[in-house]
């Protein structure tokens, strides 16, 4: 059952800056991670859920309570800030207090629920600590602490790994999961980095220009994305210019520069017609020299361990990235790429999009 | 920023500044074409034929741009003194010659009077010394002026130059230095364009505020008539009309000033570079050390000398001191004369409720403005910056008479009221002049708070007045202090508005200290304005604030 839903929501600044007609559901005890490149809205709809921005239109219901009008200190959504927004002059304990004060819980539960917050971000005995002389992991965990001590509805997540650095990110990322799942609490994430996302959300629903472009389980989206945007957006593609040869029953064959490939779903245009076509590196295998296949040339072998990654230029102009066993070629080699897997089991190795389509 | 706040705050504010800033002036710029018989240009007429008009406003014009040339030429190598050399007492003296900027003019003036006037200790010493039959010198007119102006306004130049020599990169002294450039090129190529922007807003700041001075050239000044001394004496004769022309060419005059030195925005110290302030030069040949410390000793003592004059002044028995060269008894007898007679006691009272009072009041207002303009950016709130800037541009003289205007007249549908000779009159001054003062310091404020802490209160459950309360004083707290501090010490010493507006009943400590003065009560003016002196640091002790002194 859906406990956190966006109904037709808009806030608008400009022709394309702001969230336009977003719906989204989110069931109980989930993570939705709001993906998108900057300016794509996602902020903006995280601070619609806060309520610090008043849509111009639609609804954000919780358990089917309307929460659009009410204000952000009567909604109960907790919310962790991009820099954390720890209250300087308060300390680590005083932070988190706060919301339990402001909400009229008294002094002595106060202090349980500070020290229960505190130890359950492992920050246990932290309360006399002032919020400057911490590191920038201690403080988002304080942020946390803060965040969910008062027991929100929903914790709402601004960007909470880009202000670490890589060695930390990592490990970090792992601990939220585990935290969040944990409390068992409905939350929301905004990020921009695509591993963060995917790691983190159960749900993840890519943005652009402030309109949802796809939603559904990192792995749908990367199988099957439903525009270029997406499938470009998520995860590492090469694209190529063809056109359908044939449609049949539930297929149809592309060609693409001399290489013909069938493809088991219907394409978006008919017969005759050019069509985007987008390669994951993990689609094709690289092959000797032949007539059949793709034709190019290695222009770069880049050697990451269990297998390789290789440029190939087409000999129609394209540059398209595979991924294969290391041995597979060498700089320099002539090549021919044919699909990895067999057209008939199902998986989708090209994606077709209709040509004008960005 | 949130959930419908209603925004009828920058209207209120918009409203309130317009009715006690705007308003006013205008009705000086109407009074000045309009007399008893309706519109006339005849006041307009008079002044532009009166020759005595012409060299007011001369007067004015030319002792400002002289005042900052000395000024200048005071502050900038003493500046440079204490930020790049190294001796011993440095900090000390450093922080000592930057105290006349809170120090209220007439008290700086009253000092210099009895230090170099012609019954001050100097004259008296040299008197002696050749023994003359006379004072060697008449401390008066345009050069007396300029004196006292040079010695009181050096420090805004000290200021700027110090705080915009800590802000360059060691680095580009360096960079000139490996470039194959001596010290006086890097000085000349280098390091002073690189301070303009800074000299330029001590410049303007020195201009404007000679321009609007008036203790010294109305002690000083003699026959010597400068803009704002002439328009008090033209008040004080009854002509009206004539006073509110002046007000209003002196008022166009340092527009113009602020105009032409570049949008008045240049006011504030260069704060940018990195942050990284150049050690000082250890100076190596012990003969420039010993002569760094001469000199920084030297000039330190000589800039104090007045101050110090006035506490030695505070104590002389009074009548005692006649022809000696120094005061021959000594009595503490000044301060408890002030303390014991409640009619000399009434003005110091006074001096504190009123400040205070207006302290308090122009913080609302500013705390007000902060919400409004800087967390909410309600539309209008431009204008309201503008407007609380206004009191800074325009001389003290010319809002006092201003208010005088607009205050003298009851005419309740067209938004005034008598407040003249009732005891409001100054408090009021007091807060319009204190407006700039308290919003600079604490819009600054507001803008050094991140906003999201306020959403992150409000995520917290906090509503708005419980975030004020929690959050954002308690974060403001430092420019708060600063702001009140310097709003209270103005108010406290202010001798230009009150002049205009006092009332017996209300007349405050600058009064008592003119009124001590004429009646040759040389140790009761003193010990007020010790008393002056001692309140503004004590005030100054107590905001903990040292870096308002930069502004």
């Amino acid at each position: 059952m859906t406990y956190l839903s966006l109904e037709r929501l808009s806030r608008q600044y400009g022709p394309n800056a702001g969230v336009f007609d977003l719906s989204l559901g989110l069931e109980r005890g989930k993570i939705l991670a709001l993906l998108g490149p900057s300016g794509s809205g996602k902020t903006t709809t995280l601070r619609l859920l806060g309520g610090f921005e008043v849509p111009d239109a639609g609804h954000i219901t919780v358990e089917g309570e309307d929460v659009t009008p009410l204000r952000p200190e009567h909604r109960r959504f907790g919310m962790v800030f991009q820099h954390y927004a720890l209250f300087p002059h308060l300390d680590v304990g005083e932070n988190v207090a706060f919301g339990l004060e402001a909400r009229g819980v008294s002094p002595a539960e106060t202090m349980r629920r500070v020290t229960e917050a505190l130890a359950l971000v492992d920050l246990a005995g932290f309360e006399r600590r002032t919020v400057g002389g911490l590191s920038g992991g201690q403080q988002q965990r304080v942020a946390l602490a803060r965040a969910l001590a008062p027991a929100p509805r929903v914790l709402l997540l601004d960007e909470p790994l880009s202000n670490l650095d890589p060695a930390l990110r990592e490990r970090t990322r792992r601990e939220l999961r585990g935290l969040i799942r944990r409390v068992g609490i409905t939350t929301v994430i905004v990020t921009h980095e695509q591993e963060d996302a995917f790691d983190l959300g159960d749900v993840v629903a890519v943005l652009r220009d402030g309109r949802l472009q796809q939603t559904g389980a990192p792995e749908a989206l990367y199988r099957t994305p439903v525009n270029p945007f997406v499938g470009g957006f998520i995860g590492r593609s090469s694209w190529l210019t063809g056109a359908v040869v044939s449609v049949d029953g539930n297929g149809a064959r592309i060609r693409v520069e001399q290489a013909e490939w069938p493809v088991a779903a219907r394409p978006p245009v008919g017969v005759g017609e050019p069509v985007r076509v987008m390669l994951r590196p993990e689609a094709m295998r690289i092959v000797p020299f032949e007539a059949q296949g793709l034709r190019g040339t290695i222009t770069d072998r880049r050697f990451t361990g269990a297998s390789a990654h290789f440029l190939v230029s087409t000999e129609g102009g394209a540059v398209v990235e595979v991924s294969a066993p290391p041995e597979s070629a060498a700089a320099g080699d002539r090549v021919s790429l044919v699909p990895r897997h067999d057209p008939a089991d199902r998986e989708f190795v090209l994606h077709c999009f209709p040509a004008e389509d960005r | 920023m949130s959930a419908g706040p209603k925004r009828w705050g920058a209207l209120l504010l918009v409203a309130l500044l317009l009715w006690l800033v705007a308003y006013p002036l205008l009705l000086v710029a109407l009074e000045s074409v309009h007399g008893p018989g309706g519109w006339t240009l005849e006041y307009l007429r008079r002044f532009v034929v009166e020759s005595r008009e012409w060299k007011a406003l001369w007067a004015s014009l030319w002792t400002s741009v002289a005042s900052v040339v000395l000024a200048g030429m005071l502050g900038i190598p003493l500046a440079f003194l204490f930020q790049r050399f190294e001796f011993p007492g440095r900090r000390l003296l450093g922080a000592l010659v930057a105290l006349p900027v809170v120090l209220p003019p007439l008290v700086g003036v009253i000092a210099f009077l009895f230090l170099y006037g012609e019954t001050g200790f100097v004259a008296r010493l040299v008197q002696a010394v050749l023994r003359l039959e006379d004072p060697p010198w008449r401390l008066e007119g345009a050069y007396a002026i300029l004196l006292v102006h040079a010695y009181s306004m050096y420090v805004y130049f000290y200021l700027f130059t110090r705080a915009g020599l800590a802000s360059l990169d060691p680095a580009v002294d360096e960079a000139a230095a490996s470039l194959g450039a001596d010290r006086w090129r890097t000085l000349r190529r280098v390091t002073l364009p690189l301070l303009a922007p800074s000299l330029r807003g001590a410049a303007l700041l020195t201009f404007m505020t000679a321009l609007a001075s008036f203790s010294a050239p109305y002690i000083f000044g003699g026959g010597f008539r400068v803009m704002t001394t002439q328009i008090v004496f033209t008040r004080l004769n009854g002509d009206y009309g004539m006073a509110m022309v002046q007000t209003m060419v002196l008022s166009l005059v340092a527009l113009a000033g602020l105009w032409l030195t570049g949008e008045g925005r240049a006011a504030t110290a260069n704060g940018g570079g990195k942050g990284v302030a150049p050690a000082p030069r250890l100076i190596q040949s012990p003969g420039l050390r010993r002569a760094a410390t001469v000199g920084g000793w030297g000039l330190a003592l000589l800039l104090l000398l007045p101050h110090l004059t006035l506490v030695l002044l505070s104590f002389v028995k009074p009548g005692t001191w006649t022809v000696e060269t120094l005061p021959p008894a000594y009595t503490t007898g000044n301060y408890l004369a002030l303390a014991g007679d409640p009619e000399r006691l009434r003005p110091l009272v006074n001096s504190l409720w009123m400040a205070t009072l207006s302290t308090a009041a122009a913080l609302a207002v500013a705390i007000f403005a902060g919400q409004v303009t800087v967390r909410r950016r309600e539309p209008g709130a431009a204008l309201v910056e503008r407007l609380l800037a206004v009191p800074w541009l325009v001389p003290g003289t010319v809002f006092a008479v201003a208010l005088a205007t607009a205050f003298g007249v009851h005419a309740p549908w067209v938004g005034r009221i008598v407040l003249v000779g009732t005891i409001w009159i100054l408090p009021l001054a007091y807060l319009i002049r204190n407006l700039p003062i308290a919003s600079r310091a604490v819009l600054a404020g507001f803008r050094g708070l991140d906003p999201t802490l306020d959403d992150a209160s409000a995520s917290l459950g906090a509503g708005r007045w419980l975030t004020l309360r929690r959050v954002t004083l308690p974060l403001l707290r430092p420019a708060v202090a600063a702001g009140a501090t310097l709003a209270f010490v103005t108010a406290l010493g202010d001798f230009v508005t009150s002049i205009i507006l006092y009332t017996y009943d209300t007349r405050p400590l600058s009064l008592e200290i003119l009124a001590s003065l004429r009646q040759g009560d040389v140790g009761v003016a003193s010990a007020y304005g010790v008393l002056l002196m001692a309140l503004a640091a004590l005030v100054f002790a107590l905001g903990g604030e040292r870096r308002v002194l930069t502004r």
